[in-house]
């Protein structure tokens, strides 16, 4: 066997490791064999690159290599599992970046010209620029909502859409244009143009709609390394390209049914936020109800049944095991208690489940969201601990707003409604939130996990 | 057209459906860490930027290649980091293993 196909071979094992390593990730039980089935593909794709003849510059790949090692190592494992969305956004901006920049180096430095290119090659080139470059900028867009470098709600101006229509069109006009005539000058204008659009796009979907963004950007990542592939002349690199690519436009379909909403919906329903918050500025003058921990714990031990609902709060002030604690304190007291979990609650799907999990909360006392709605108008109190898009009756009241259609946790079916919050502070998707105004409803300010704590010891006492 | 073009197109409308099949169905807990599994899996293009920055001469070109490399490899070394640490929350507890993968597997049955 020669060394050639000796890389082939490998190339192959590579690319069946990747395909397991995505039938892994789908089943609870295998996933973590998966992903690390297909680290250890990768390994053997990227060990084996070096034997092709030809490969000059050893240090700087090294070099590369090791400062891109030193940095994302610990990048990945010291970051918060709060933030673990915003670090997928960002690691697939910079695979979206390096997909369109090898395009670029191999246009703009190919020995053999760009007059003596075909033209699909040079479609292959370009569509490897315009995609990367759209993930890249869409996905630092992305970060910064959900690291709230930016506000997380949808941010519009006016014609926003035509003007967004307007750029890809130029984009498109511009790739016809270097297909007809190659050159470097539109080359850059299109760049631009993709950079741009990545940015334009993004700007109107709403933070608490960005996993689904990511993983649609994340589609598109896959979709420009498959293009490199082509341009390199390398299978594995269309293979886990065109994989990713494929799986991640079904993936972020099945996530946005999660939410009950549809991909075209969340990326251009930003249009009715204009109308949801001047609409919430006339409704500043409500009243609050705002309660103690005592009232509130007293109110929950003498309560025949009580529902959970938990949201990102939850998760930002790790009060998960607290939760616990208070479940089982109202449980000694006869209470029944179930948390009811919002497929999206937090800021990624299964969020609550892994929290409440880890925790060490029994399976059978988490309610999946249709289970725990059939079942609201029979709970007394329904305490609501830093949650509030899902449970927005907004979603199902107010067509023009911006998660209008999102199906919710219907709390308001419940006899009376608790919620434990920081503040008045709308939440992610930058709505106000009616419920809260509710004369059912009792605010109780602060930390989720303080307040949690505070009702154990009032449960307690009671 | 030549040949060559078309084995590659061959090799993509192939690996388009079974990306498309091999992800039919997931339980919503795992979209998550699916989604950066395949992050992870399009870090691929570090063999891309290998091969970039193995060809490239003079000072502008190997520095870009450098970049693209740190770059690449942040995306392989990131995502799989990142798919691991979120897949460990799966990992049942000493005390409540039954419990936990029963409870996965009920909730795999009910998703799909």
């Amino acid at each position: 066997m020669s060394l050639a196909t000796g890389r082939d071979v490998a190339y192959l094992v590579a690319a069946v490791c990747f395909i397991l390593a995505m039938k892994g990730l789908s089943s609870p039980k295998r996933a973590r064999a998966g992903n690390l089935l297909g680290a250890a593909g990768m390994i053997v794709a990227i060990a084996i690159t070096f034997t092709t003849p030809g490969i000059h510059n050893l240090w700087a790949i090294a070099l590369g290599m090791v400062v891109g090692v030193a940095i994302g190592v610990p990048a990945a494992r010291l970051v918060k599992m709060t933030a673990m969305p915003q670090m997928v956004a960002a690691f697939n901006g910079v695979g979206g970046a390096a997909a369109a920049l090898v395009s670029i180096m191999h246009f703009s430095f190919s020995p053999v010209g760009l007059s003596t290119m075909a033209t699909y090659q040079v479609f292959e080139v370009i569509f490897g620029v315009v995609v990367g470059s759209i993930s890249f900028t869409g996905s630092i867009i992305a970060f910064s909502k959900l690291q709230e470098i930016m506000p997380g709600r949808p941010i519009t101006y006016p014609a926003q859409q035509p003007v967004n229509a307007v750029v890809a069109l130029g984009i498109v006009g511009c790739i016809l244009a270097v297909l007809v005539d190659p050159t470097k000058l539109v080359m850059l204008v299109v760049l631009i143009l993709a950079l741009l659009f990545g940015v334009a796009f993004t700007l109107p979907v709403g933070g608490a709609d960005a996993p689904v963004l990511i993983s649609l950007l994340n589609s598109f990542t896959g979709l420009a390394v498959a293009a490199t592939g082509f341009t390199l002349h390398s299978n594995v690199l269309i293979v886990a390209g065109t994989l990713v690519g494929a799986s991640g436009m079904l993936l972020t379909r099945m996530m946005s049914q999660a939410m009950g909403r549809s991909i075209p919906n969340i990326l251009f329903s930003a249009f009715g936020s204009v109308v949801t918050s001047s609409g919430a500025t006339e409704k500043e003058g409500r009243s609050v109800k705002s309660g103690t921990a005592d009232d509130i714990g007293v109110l929950l031990a003498y309560s025949s049944r009580v529902a959970i609902v938990p949201g990102y709060g939850l998760a930002v002030a790790q009060a998960q095991h607290v939760a616990r604690e208070l479940a089982e304190t109202l449980q000694k007291k006869g209470v029944d208690v179930f948390y009811a979990i919002h497929p999206v609650a937090g800021r990624m799907p299964g969020h609550m489940n892994v929290l409440l999990a880890e925790a060490n909360v029994p399976y059978d006392e988490l309610k999946e969201m249709d289970s725990a709605n059939s079942e609201m108008s029979t709970v007394d109190v329904a305490l609501v601990v830093g949650a509030n898009d899902v449970v927005n009756p907004a979603a199902k009241t107010s067509p023009g707003s911006p998660i209008y259609g999102m199906p919710i946790i219907e709390v308001s079916q419940a006899k009376a409604v608790i919620f434990l919050k920081r503040s008045m502070r709308p939440g992610f998707a930058g709505i106000d939130n009616d419920l809260l105004y509710d004369d059912k409803t009792t605010m109780l300010f602060g930390d989720a996990k303080d307040s949690l704590s505070k009702l154990v010891a009032a449960v307690a006492a009671a | 057209m030549n040949s060559g073009i078309l084995q590659f197109i061959t090799v993509f409308v192939l690996a388009a459906f079974v990306g498309y099949e091999v992800i039919s169905k997931v339980p919503s807990i795992l979209h998550t860490p699916l989604m950066s599994g395949t992050n992870a899996v399009h870090g691929i293009i570090l063999l891309g930027a290998i091969l970039i920055c193995g060809a490239s001469h003079g000072p502008l070109q190997i520095t870009l290649g450098i970049i693209v490399v740190i770059l690449a490899t942040l995306n392989v070394v990131g995502g799989f980091v990142v798919t691991d640490r979120m897949l460990e929350m799966f990992k049942a507890k000493p005390n409540a293993k039954n419990d936990k993968s029963d409870a996965q597997d009920v909730q795999a049955k009910e998703a799909s």
